[in-house]
Parts: structure tokens; C-alpha cells; sequence
């Protein structure tokens, strides 16, 4: 019997011994696909159990919360809201235990939910000392003036703004219309969010799509003051001559570009100025321009204002192009910004921007710092030059080719296609776009600019497709040129 | 008996008894002192004071555990100074983790709170504890009362069928009977202590004779069918009974503590092989008749398959217990209510969750160790009664504990069976309490005389 009980137990510390083996296997072997898997709601339920760090715009007094959490009594602890609701949708994105999460609330999700390796030894003073973790805050640069400005402007019509400090590269609005409510993906109650979600989904304005950042544009006329720029940056003069001509006729092709009013001359039929053509928004003499230049000559202007780069900014954004081989109908047809030159209303405001700020480009800033729960900076984000093609200086074009296009884009706004932009008592520079979508479609109309002209603060971009509330008839304008304007006062502080 | 022991050496038995004594009071306070830790961690992660009872926690836990040490001492000196406070130590880790469940859960939902009902249930327990060694005194008694015994057992596993007083909680196994005043209790718990005890006396009194093969079944040797009369039959209730129970885990306890204690009874390992190829065929049978079990074995062969639905459970607690990892997430820090049937069935994986492979190794290591004595108690028993049922006693206790770890670590099937000290539910730790009462007996039993147990056993197989 001795033996029988002894090898009995042998089994039994054999059974233990396969219990030992299969829990190292699990904690051990096994433990991060499991802890990680999709469908464990572990880490769910601890990321909702910290308050997560609220997303800020403005600064001192005109300072608004744009998105903070709250406690409820939801399994879910910690519920996101955005107070502002639509009106930031496209810059705080949305946090969804479903969806994920967008834009800031996913690019700073680390300080939002306090786990940056700045806040560890932070962290880890809070553990003993019995205090909660606490996401720290994100202070974006927008200000909500100008934000609201540029809602206000944009209503009712689908498209985006743009506006920039163009000393800083700071975002002061970044608009995309039509937007969505964020509180909608960001409840805890699954069963609403899908539905939310789908009709987002299903609107075939996509109001999901953050167009300031995320959507290509043909630039249309916009593109003008890139060719403009390679043409000063090599020796060319506002006060330059060319031939003015009612169609210009397309190398290689039977095509023809024309002007805005079909079989007219821009100017007298025989001669025009380069700042004239640029005010009138002259399609044939910047055709010619660009065939004298040649496409070499407009595609690296053109990437030394970013084209063909990603774009470093805060969150993803859509490259802006413009293809590296052109034929000649292409390079001229290039060069008013159609063809297949595609462009996020982001690059064009940095375009504007670094043409005001002498040639330099700083590169967009949305968060200007991170802050904890007691108002200290934990981490700061400095003003910096954009790096274009690996270059650090930010240098798009010569201080000289800069003001020759401030001078010429301030004539746009007083004497030209641009006066819708222009702002009693300050000088505006501008220029209009208005990018053909093809027959019997209603073209997407651009502004972009800065101001005061001579020392600017603001740069903006407008964009609005399908000719906004004008349809057809709609122009950069008619349509986009006001609406800069009502953000650039609004950024001016003037009324 | 005990005039005799004394009289034969009485200075180097106290002494050993002392320092035994020394053992088992130095380790019940440690394990009080981890109890009231875990109790003080679990509180704390809810709210940064100390809780507000934990003198008085305390104070209970010494007492319970004062009144065990006095009787174990006096009416067993001598005894395993090892299994009380092991169990003791289960019961507190456990109660820590009900305790922690019931903030869980009451955040989520106000549910009932399970943990002062448990707490009563381990001042029962203990109490049962005393009382067992109190009112048995010699655990050899049991022997004369087997038929009886063996009878109660499986009325007991038969009360759950019973109408008005038999219930299954809508959790499709009918094991529990309600008690007035509102409790429950699982009679198959106890029940199974009784067939251990009505088996170890039989096959005690029976071993030689299912030792020798007399007839002859075709090729085989076999023993006398009527030898087998008795465990038989208890037997083929107790399984016929837990197959309209529903209660897959206990019937997979009795079968193979009736084939392991035949085993250890006679050495004959056909038993065991007839034992296997009885269960394989039975297992066979059962998932073919019987959808419960065919989704057992679904769900143990792809939890992930529906991980919404039917492997929901399974599922959860190997993310808990993923989660865990090594060191655990840290007491009060996890999220066991994410798990069905936590209290019960699944507190090792909350356990995992919360104090990681570190804690359910020790955990093991626990049980391992109850078990480790056990066997030694069996072999060092003066007599074959006291052997087998030591050895019973021990195997069900460990089989109890890699049936219901293996299921919720995916090891094995799952089967619904209670870990022992330490799921919520007062029948099990009652039981358990017995059990390791009875060990602590078995324990400090000595020898009668020179002339063994075997020789005593067999001269009654002569009659």
C-alpha cells in the first residue's frame, strides 16, 4: 500500500507540476497577446480610470476648453466632452473606445493620458503619495476668434480655412467644413456611437474628412505666385513685359489655354506687367512665363515651398504635389494651377505665410505646450523653421523675390481680382484661385493671404468648393476673398 | 492508546510536540499578518485610509485561529503543524479577494456583498474545524460507522433532486438545497468527504481480498464480483446521481477518487487501467448524449471560437490572467468583475489578474505543500483505515484543486467545482475545514501496539 499511496501522490505532484508549466505559459509566454488582445477590455477600463488631460485653445482670458473629461458612474469612468462640440471637431478629433482616436486626442494621446516618459517620475510621486494619475493639458495655438471667425464665414458651404502667425507658424483656426459633433464617437455607449458613426460615414460631404489638411485641391489661380516666385527668383521683375495674348496655344497639342473671360486679352492684346498680369489673374501670360522658365524651374520653386515633401506638423497631413516631369502643355497648364498640381489648403496658407515673413517658412504649429494638472509646463514646443527638402532654414525664396510678391500680391487685393479681401486702413496682400473641375462643374474657388502687408500677423487660405453658395458662377473673388477677409479681421482684431 | 504512547516516551514526544506547537502558532500568526495585509491592500486601493476594521479583522482572524492552535494542541499533540495554517492562510487570501470583488462589483452595480457572509462562513468554519477534532476525538470511529456513513453521503448528493428544497440557482447544475434562513448549501461537498471516508473504510477492510483474482471474466482475473458489492454501488449512485445534477466536476472527483483508492487500497493498477478506459468510454458517452458537455469541450478546444457567447468566461479569465503577467497588476487594480462566476468558480484568475504568476505560484505552492503533507500523513498512518483515508482525503483535495485550475487556465475542460479555502460559498470551506481536520487527526494518530494495522486488517479479511 505504501507504494500504491506514494505513487499516487507522485501523480498528484505530477498534475501540480502541469498546472505550474501552463500558468508560466499564460503570464508568462502568452501574457502580452493576451493582455493586448483586442476584445480585452483591461486596458480600456484603465485608460477610461484616468482623468484624461483637457485639450485648450487661447491663451489667458479669451482661453476656452475645447475638450475635458468628466466623471460618471459608468463602468467607463471617465466621459470626453467637448464643450465646443462641432466647432473644433477637426482639431481635437474625437476619442472613441470604439473608433480609436483622431487628430490631437491621438497624436498627444501619451500626455492626454498622463503616460508620457516626461511625467514618469511624476507618476510615480502621485503612486505613493496615494494622488491619481492625471492626463496633463494640451494648449493648442488656435485662437478661438479667429475659429469662430472662420465657422461663421465658411457657413453653410463645404470647404476649409487656414489661418497662420506667420512669425510663428502658429495655427490660430484650422476649419473643415461641414464638421461633425465629437461627443457623438466619444460617449460610452456603443450602440449610438455605431450609428453616429455610420451616418457620418454614409453623408457624402464626408464630414469625418478634415479638408484643411486631409483633401487635395487643384490650387487653381493661387498657383500664380509660385510661378510668380520663379520667375522673380530668377532675375524677373514685377515691372517685366510679355506678350498678352487672347489664347495661347499649347505646344504639341491643339490645345489652347484662355483667360477667365474667354477671348479677351487681360490687358491691351499686346503687352502686360507681370504684377498686372498677377492682379487680373492673367491665364495665357502665365502660361508663357512658365514655358520661358521651363518646368525644371517651376517644379523646384515649387518644392522649395514644400510641394512633393510631408509636410512636419503636429498631426498627419496630405502631401501637397505637383508632378516632377512636366511636357510643356503640362508646365503651362501647371502654372495656373490645374492639371494635376493637387495642394492641402495647409501648404497653400504656408505658402502665404512664408512669402510674408521674407521668404522664411516656419513650420505650423498647433500645440504650443503641455501643461499638468497644476498649470506647469511639461514640455514645450518652440517656434522653428519648417524643414523643406532636408533643409533647416526654412528659406522658401529670397527676401527679394518675397517682398516683390508681397508688393504685387497687395496690388491683387486693391487693384485686383482680390478686393473682396481688402480691409479699410490695412494693407492686404492676396491672391484669388479658381480651380476648373471640369465641364459643367462648379469650380472650387481659393484665396489665400496676409496682413497688415507690410508686416503681417495672419495668413490664411480659403478654400470652398463647388463655387460655395455662387455655384458656377462662383470665383476665388467673389466667393473665398471675403470669407479670408472676415478671419484676417478677426485675427487683425478689427471689425 | 494514548496512556500507552505517553507512558513509552513521554520527554522526547513533548518535546517534539512543542516545537511542533512553536511551528504551527509562529505560522498562523504569519499567516494572519498576510491576511491582514491583503485585507489592508484591497481597502486601499479604494480609498487612501486604512481600513477602518482592521483591528477588529484582526482581532477575529487571532481568535479563530488561538481556538484552533488550543484544540489541535491538546487534543492532538503532535499533529502536522503545517495544514492549519496553510488552510488558514487560503481562507484569508480568499476572503481578501471576495473582499475585493464585492468593491468591484458593488462599483458597477450595488450587487449583494459576499464577504461579511463569508467571513461568517470562516468563523463557522473554524468552528467546525474544532468541533470535528472535539467530538471525534478518533478519527478510528469513523471506520465503525461506515455503512452509514456511505448511506448519508449519497443522501446527501441526492437532496439537490429533491423538490421545493433542491435548487440550481437557473445555472443548470442542481447541486444546491436552500437551508432556512436563507443560506444554501452544496451537499456534494460533504458528500464527497463521506465517500472518502465509507471508500477508505471498505477498501481498507477488502483490500486483500480485491487484491487476489479468484474468477475469472474471460481472459481476466478478476476479484469477486461481491467484494465489490458496496463501493460499487455507491458509486454508480453517486455518478448517476451527478449525471441528472448536471455536475460534471464532482462527478469527475468521485470517479477518480474511487479508482485512485482502489488503487492505493490493492496496488493493483488494473483498476486503474479499467478506471481509464471506463472514463474515456464514459466521457465519450456523455459528449455525445449531452449538449452541455459537447460546448465544455468546444469551448476548451477554442475559447476564441466565441469568445462572445459561450467561451465568454473562459475567455476573460485568460485575459485576467494574461493580463496579470508576472508580477500582477496589483491588488485592487484589476478588473475581475469583467469575469462571470468570479467569487466562485473563476477567483483564481482574479487572483491572477491581481497578483500575477508570483502570486498563483505561491498559491500553488500552497496547496502543494497541503497536498505534500497529506501523503505524508497517509504513509506514517498507523493503520490502513488511517492510510487510505489520509491518502483519499489528500487526493481529492489536490484533484479538487488541478480540476478547477486547470479549467480556468485551459489546461483541462472546464468543470463548475469550487478551489478549495478560497472560492466564496460556505459549504466548500466547511467541508475543506473537516477535511483538513481530519488530516490533522490522521496526523497525530499513533501506532496501537507493535502489531500493525495490516496485520489487524487482515485477520479481519480472515473472518
Amino acid at each position: 500500500m505504501t507504494r500504491s499511496i506514494r505513487r499516487t501522490a507522485w501523480v498528484s505532484f505530477l498534475l501540480f507540476g502541469l498546472l505550474f508549466l501552463n500558468l508560466n505559459w499564460l503570464q508568462v509566454i502568452r501574457a502580452d497577446d493576451l493582455a493586448n488582445d483586442s476584445s480585452n477590455r483591461r486596458q480600456l477600463l484603465a485608460e477610461y480610470d484616468i482623468r484624461r488631460g483637457a485639450i485648450t485653445a487661447g491663451t489667458g482670458a479669451d482661453q476656452v476648453t475645447i475638450a475635458a473629461s468628466r466623471e460618471t458612474d459608468d463602468q467607463l469612468r471617465f466621459l470626453r466632452e467637448y464643450e465646443q462640440g462641432p466647432a473644433y471637431a477637426h482639431i481635437t478629433g474625437f476619442h472613441s473606445f470604439i473608433f480609436g482616436r483622431t487628430q490631437v486626442e491621438s497624436q498627444y494621446n501619451d500626455f492626454l493620458q498622463g503616460s508620457a516618459p516626461e511625467t514618469l517620475f511624476r507618476n510615480l510621486g502621485d503612486a505613493l503619495r496615494g494622488r491619481e494619475r492625471q492626463g496633463d493639458t494640451i494648449v493648442t495655438t488656435v485662437e478661438p476668434a479667429v475659429q469662430q471667425a472662420a465657422i461663421d464665414a465658411l457657413r453653410g458651404q463645404t470647404g476649409a480655412v487656414v489661418a497662420l502667425d506667420p512669425r510663428s507658424g502658429d495655427v490660430l483656426a484650422m476649419v473643415s467644413a461641414p464638421t461633425y459633433d465629437p461627443n457623438l464617437l466619444s460617449s460610452h455607449d456603443p450602440g449610438p456611437i455605431r450609428d453616429a458613426w455610420e451616418s457620418l460615414n454614409a453623408d457624402p460631404l464626408n464630414p469625418l474628412l478634415n479638408r484643411s489638411i486631409s483633401e487635395l485641391y487643384a490650387p487653381g489661380s493661387t498657383f500664380k505666385v509660385i510661378t510668380a516666385a520663379a520667375s522673380l527668383e530668377r532675375g524677373g521683375r514685377p515691372s517685366d513685359t510679355y506678350a498678352d495674348p487672347t489664347l495661347l496655344d499649347l505646344p504639341l497639342t491643339t490645345a489652347q489655354i484662355g483667360n477667365f473671360s474667354r477671348g479677351r486679352p487681360c490687358n491691351d492684346g499686346t503687352s502686360i506687367t507681370l504684377q498686372r498680369a498677377l492682379e487680373v489673374s492673367c491665364n495665357t501670360t502665365f502660361g508663357i512665363i512658365a514655358l520661358e522658365l521651363g518646368a525644371d524651374a517651376l517644379v523646384q520653386t515649387a518644392e522649395s515651398f514644400g510641394l512633393n515633401s510631408d509636410l512636419d506638423f503636429d498631426v498627419p497631413t496630405e502631401t501637397s504635389r505637383i508632378p516632377k516631369e512636366l511636357d510643356e502643355p503640362s508646365t503651362a497648364q501647371s502654372a495656373i494651377g490645374q492639371r494635376d498640381v493637387r495642394v492641402t489648403p495647409l501648404q497653400m496658407a504656408l505658402v502665404a505665410a512664408a512669402i510674408g515673413n521674407d521668404g522664411i517658412m516656419m513650420r505650423p504649429r498647433l500645440v504650443s505646450e503641455v501643461q499638468d494638472f497644476a498649470g506647469r509646463v511639461v514640455r514645450q514646443y518652440p517656434p522653428q523653421r519648417q524643414t523643406i527638402a532636408g533643409v533647416a532654414t526654412g528659406q522658401t525664396v529670397s527676401p527679394q523675390t518675397a517682398a516683390g510678391l508681397t508688393q504685387m500680391m497687395t496690388a491683387v487685393v486693391e487693384n485686383g481680382t482680390g478686393q473682396n479681401a481688402a480691409i479699410p486702413g490695412v494693407p492686404v496682400a492676396g491672391k484669388t484661385g479658381t480651380a476648373e473641375q471640369g465641364e459643367g462643374e462648379a469650380p472650387d474657388t481659393w484665396f489665400i493671404g496676409f496682413a497688415p502687408a507690410d508686416n503681417p500677423v495672419v495668413a490664411v487660405a480659403v478654400v470652398v468648393e463647388g463655387g460655395g453658395d455662387a455655384g458656377e458662377s462662383g470665383t476665388g473673388g467673389g466667393v473665398s476673398a471675403p470669407i479670408a477677409r472676415t478671419v484676417l479681421e478677426a485675427a487683425l482684431g478689427v471689425q | 492508546m494514548k496512556l500507552f504512547r505517553r507512558g513509552r516516551d513521554t520527554t522526547a514526544a513533548s518535546a517534539a510536540d512543542r516545537r511542533r506547537a512553536f511551528t504551527e502558532l509562529a505560522l498562523l500568526i504569519l499567516a494572519i499578518l498576510i491576511t491582514l495585509s491583503a485585507y489592508t491592500l484591497v481597502n486601499l486601493a479604494q480609498s487612501p485610509q486604512l481600513p477602518a476594521g482592521l483591528l477588529a479583522y484582526g482581532g477575529v482572524l487571532a481568535a479563530l485561529a488561538a481556538a484552533a492552535h488550543i484544540v489541535v494542541r491538546r487534543l492532538a499533540p503532535g499533529a502536522d503543524p503545517l495544514l492549519l495554517p496553510i488552510g488558514f492562510l487560503l481562507n484569508g487570501i480568499g476572503l481578501a479577494m471576495v473582499n475585493r470583488i464585492d468593491f468591484a462589483v458593488r462599483t458597477r452595480e450595488g450587487a449583494l456583498q459576499l464577504a461579511p457572509l463569508q467571513t461568517i462562513w470562516t468563523i463557522v468554519g473554524i468552528a467546525l474545524f474544532c468541533g470535528t477534532i472535539l467530538f471525534l476525538r478518533d478519527h478510528t470511529i469513523l471506520d465503525r460507522y461506515r455503512y452509514i456513513i456511505g448511506l448519508v453521503a449519497v443522501v446527501a448528493l441526492v437532496t439537490p433532486l429533491l423538490p421545493v428544497i433542491g435548487t440550481d440557482f437557473g445555472r443548470g447544475s442542481r447541486i444546491w438545497i436552500r437551508v432556512p434562513g436563507g443560506f444554501s448549501l452544496q451537499p456534494g461537498e460533504f458528500a464527497k468527504l463521506g465517500l472518502v471516508i465509507f471508500f477508505a473504510s471498505y477498501l481498507a477492510e477488502k483490500r486483500a481480498l480485491l487484491s487476489a483474482a479468484t474468477s475469472r471474466l474471460g481472459p481476466l482475473h478478476v476479484p469477486p464480483a461481491r467484494a465489490f458489492g458496496p463501493v460499487g454501488l455507491a458509486w454508480i449512485v453517486s455518478l448517476a446521481v451527478l449525471v441528472f445534477e448536471r455536475d460534471l466536476g464532482l462527478s469527475l472527483l468521485i470517479f477518480s477518487i474511487f479508482v485512485a483508492m482502489l488503487y492505493m487500497a490493492t496496488g493493483r493498477i488494473a483498476y486503474v487501467a479499467a478506471g481509464g478506459l471506463l472514463f474515456a468510454s464514459g466521457a465519450l458517452a456523455a459528449w455525445s448524449q449531452f449538449s452541455h458537455v459537447q460546448t465544455r469541450v468546444a469551448i476548451w478546444l477554442d475559447p476564441f471560437a466565441d469568445a462572445q457567447d459561450t467561451g465568454f468566461q473562459l475567455v476573460q479569465s485568460l485575459f485576467a490572467l494574461g493580463t496579470g503577467g508576472v508580477a500582477g497588476v496589483g491588488w485592487g487594480q484589476g478588473n475581475p468583475e469583467l469575469i462571470p462566476d468570479v467569487p466562485t468558480d473563476f477567483i483564481f484568475a482574479a487572483l491572477g489578474e491581481e497578483l500575477g504568476l508570483l502570486g498563483t505560484t505561491a498559491i500553488l505552492l500552497l496547496y502543494f505543500l497541503i497536498a505534500g503533507r497529506g501523503f505524508t500523513i497517509a504513509l506514517r498512518a498507523p493503520d490502513d483505515f488511517s492510510r487510505l483515508l489520509a491518502a483519499g482525503l489528500t487526493f481529492v483535495f489536490s484533484l479538487q484543486v488541478f480540476v478547477i485550475v486547470g479549467g480556468v487556465t485551459r489546461l483541462i475542460p472546464l468543470t463548475g467545482i469550487t478551489l478549495p479555502f478560497m472560492s466564496q460559498g460556505g459549504s466548500s470551506l466547511l467541508a475543506n475545514y473537516i477535511l483538513i481536520a481530519l488530516l490533522v487527526m490522521i496526523s497525530a494518530a499513533r501506532p496501537a501496539a507493535d502489531a500493525s494495522g495490516v496485520s489487524g486488517n487482515l485477520a479481519r479479511v480472515g473472518k
